[in-house]
């Protein structure tokens, strides 16, 4: 019953996911697409719920309601994910007592690759070898971020969902983990990264999904949404707000 | 090298093709995880030394009768022991404290298949440190017959081979399960020492207890393993008592980690 993997069609599907803790809306019905081939930036202040909606994604995290599949299945029925799915959450989820190799080294057991395979992917990210002997308790964040892409990349994925990838990395590393990241899109990935930065993302994004306070505010291709010169606003008495936009002589649109 | 992971289509392989992840590679790299970190190797190294230093110690100082291979497996049972429950503990907390989870979750996101790789590389351990108790115990005779003009008997019997392992896994075991309820390496650790120390001091003090003692506490019930007179009705209570200690523990902290969000 293992259900059809597509190749082709959206890469990534996000169906109305949310998370609620009690009280608290983490994730408010999120619903978005990836097509292959795009960069999709996820774009939010710190706390907005772009890491539970990636959790959600990954089958970490149970959502309340809503789903989500990759490659045209949920994640958790994925054979051998990381084969198909790089995915970095979060840098510093690593053991500090263990060094940048030999997390590599444990990825490809799992994945089943050639420990050639580790080399190649320490070249890619610039990890020298004594770096990659290095305990990950010394890395710097830009090292673990060069680390964590490595290990997103490491078993040749079509899709990559990376959680603020370019956090502690300097101006350099930023622009080359654009090129990297173009270049893979280019030769037909996808890739979904996250960021509370829109210089960070709007060079390389081809789409951009806003969130805040766990709702998505806004979402579009970047050339739309950057040449858009209007401004989105929520009030609690639409009425009043749009009697006083028209008496102001101002055009505008509703949309919910 | 590079240019290869630069130039070809990303596209190019069908992902349906892919098969799912072998059951003894999840355990190879649980075992693999347990020495490549410098605290894991070190407490394997402890494991290692403390089995030696128990034998070494019993050649020097113990009366030349009391040199036995039964002698020298028994005084080296307990320091082991103290040590395998933490290797147990974290095997499974290291992915909590630590948060490597996140990765280990991801790759495979069958989490009982994990927690079923993560038991049989514990029982892989507790093997080896059984041969390697029972390894050395033997030099330990033999060094006890020729230098200290020792008892040197090999008396051991098939009880004992099946004994030692009972009670060594049962340590290793017990403290992956305390792991998996905590998650949390040391409140795990504190736990497996304190609980056990605790139930024996109130069955020992209590004697109105007496009767229900071996069908509770855990260290009632191994006693006659540690003799090797394992009959009858210690066969259930060391059952019961493995119930409460470690199957019910294991399936708690099962449900847990099967449950619980990965963050």
């Amino acid at each position: 019953m293992t259900p059809a993997i597509h190749d082709a069609g959206p890469m990534i599907v996000v169906e109305g996911l949310s998370k609620r803790y009690g009280a608290f809306t983490a994730v408010d019905r999120v619903s978005f697409t990836v097509e292959p081939g795009t960069v999709t930036g996820l774009l939010g202040p710190n706390g907005a719920g772009k890491s539970t909606t990636m959790r959600m994604m990954v089958g970490l995290t149970p959502p309340t309601t809503g789903a989500s599949t990759i490659l045209g299945v949920p994640y958790s029925q994925l054979n051998n994910p990381g084969r198909s799915v790089g995915v970095l959450l979060d840098a510093s989820a690593q053991h500090s007592g263990r060094n940048g190799r030999e997390v590599l080294k444990l990825g490809a057991i799992v994945m089943g690759l050639p420990d050639s395979r580790i080399d190649e992917m320490l070249t890619l990210v610039g990890l020298g070898e004594v770096e990659a002997k290095r305990r990950i308790g010394n890395y710097s964040l830009g090292m673990r971020q060069r680390l964590g892409i490595a290990h997103a990349l490491l078993g040749d994925p079509k899709v990559l969902i990376l959680d603020e990838p370019a956090n502690g990395l300097d101006p350099a590393g930023i622009r080359w983990m654009r090129g990297l990241l173009r270049g893979f899109a280019e030769r037909g990935g996808t890739v979904l990264l996250s960021s509370h930065l829109i210089h960070e993302i709007e060079v390389i994004a081809d789409e951009l999904v806003v969130i805040g306070r766990g709702k998505i505010v806004a979402q579009g291709s970047k050339k739309s949404m950057l040449t858009d010169a209007g401004t989105m606003v929520r009030s609690l008495d639409d009425d009043a707000l749009a009697a006083a936009l028209t008496d102001a002589g101002l055009t505008f649109s509703a949309s919910n | 090298m590079s240019s290869q992971v630069a130039e070809d289509p990303v596209a190019r392989r069908p992902a349906s093709d892919i098969a799912k992840i072998p059951f003894f590679r999840l355990v190879r790299v649980e075992l693999r995880k347990m020495y490549d970190t410098r605290a894991g190797m070190w407490l394997l190294i402890a494991i290692g030394v403390i089995t030696f230093a128990a034998v070494t110690l019993y050649l020097f100082f113990a009366d030349a009768n009391l040199l036995t291979f039964n002698g020298f497996v028994g005084v080296t049972l307990t320091p082991q022991g103290f040590l395998l429950p933490v290797l147990g503990i974290l095997v499974v907390t290291s992915e909590w404290s630590q948060r490597t989870g996140l990765v280990s979750f991801t790759l495979e996101p069958s989490r009982g298949r994990i927690l079923a790789a993560k038991i049989a590389a514990v029982v892989v351990l507790g093997v080896v440190a059984v041969v390697l108790l029972l390894g050395v115990a033997a030099l330990g005779n033999v060094l006890g017959a020729s230098l200290q003009g020792g008892d040197g008997s090999w008396t051991f019997g098939a009880e004992g081979y099946r004994d030692t392992a009972i009670l060594q896994l049962m340590g290793i075991l017990g403290g992956l399960a305390f792991g998996m309820i905590l998650l949390n390496s040391a409140a795990a650790i504190v736990a497996s020492f304190v609980l056990p120390l605790a139930f024996g001091i109130l069955f020992g003090l209590v004697t109105a207890l007496d009767d229900a003692a071996p069908w509770i506490d855990l260290g009632t019930a191994q006693r006659p393993l540690f003799d090797h007179t394992m009959e009858g009705d210690e066969w259930l209570q060391l059952l019961v008592t493995s119930l409460w200690w470690i199957v019910i523990p294991l399936a708690v902290g099962a449900y847990r980690v099967l449950r619980s969000e990965v963050k």
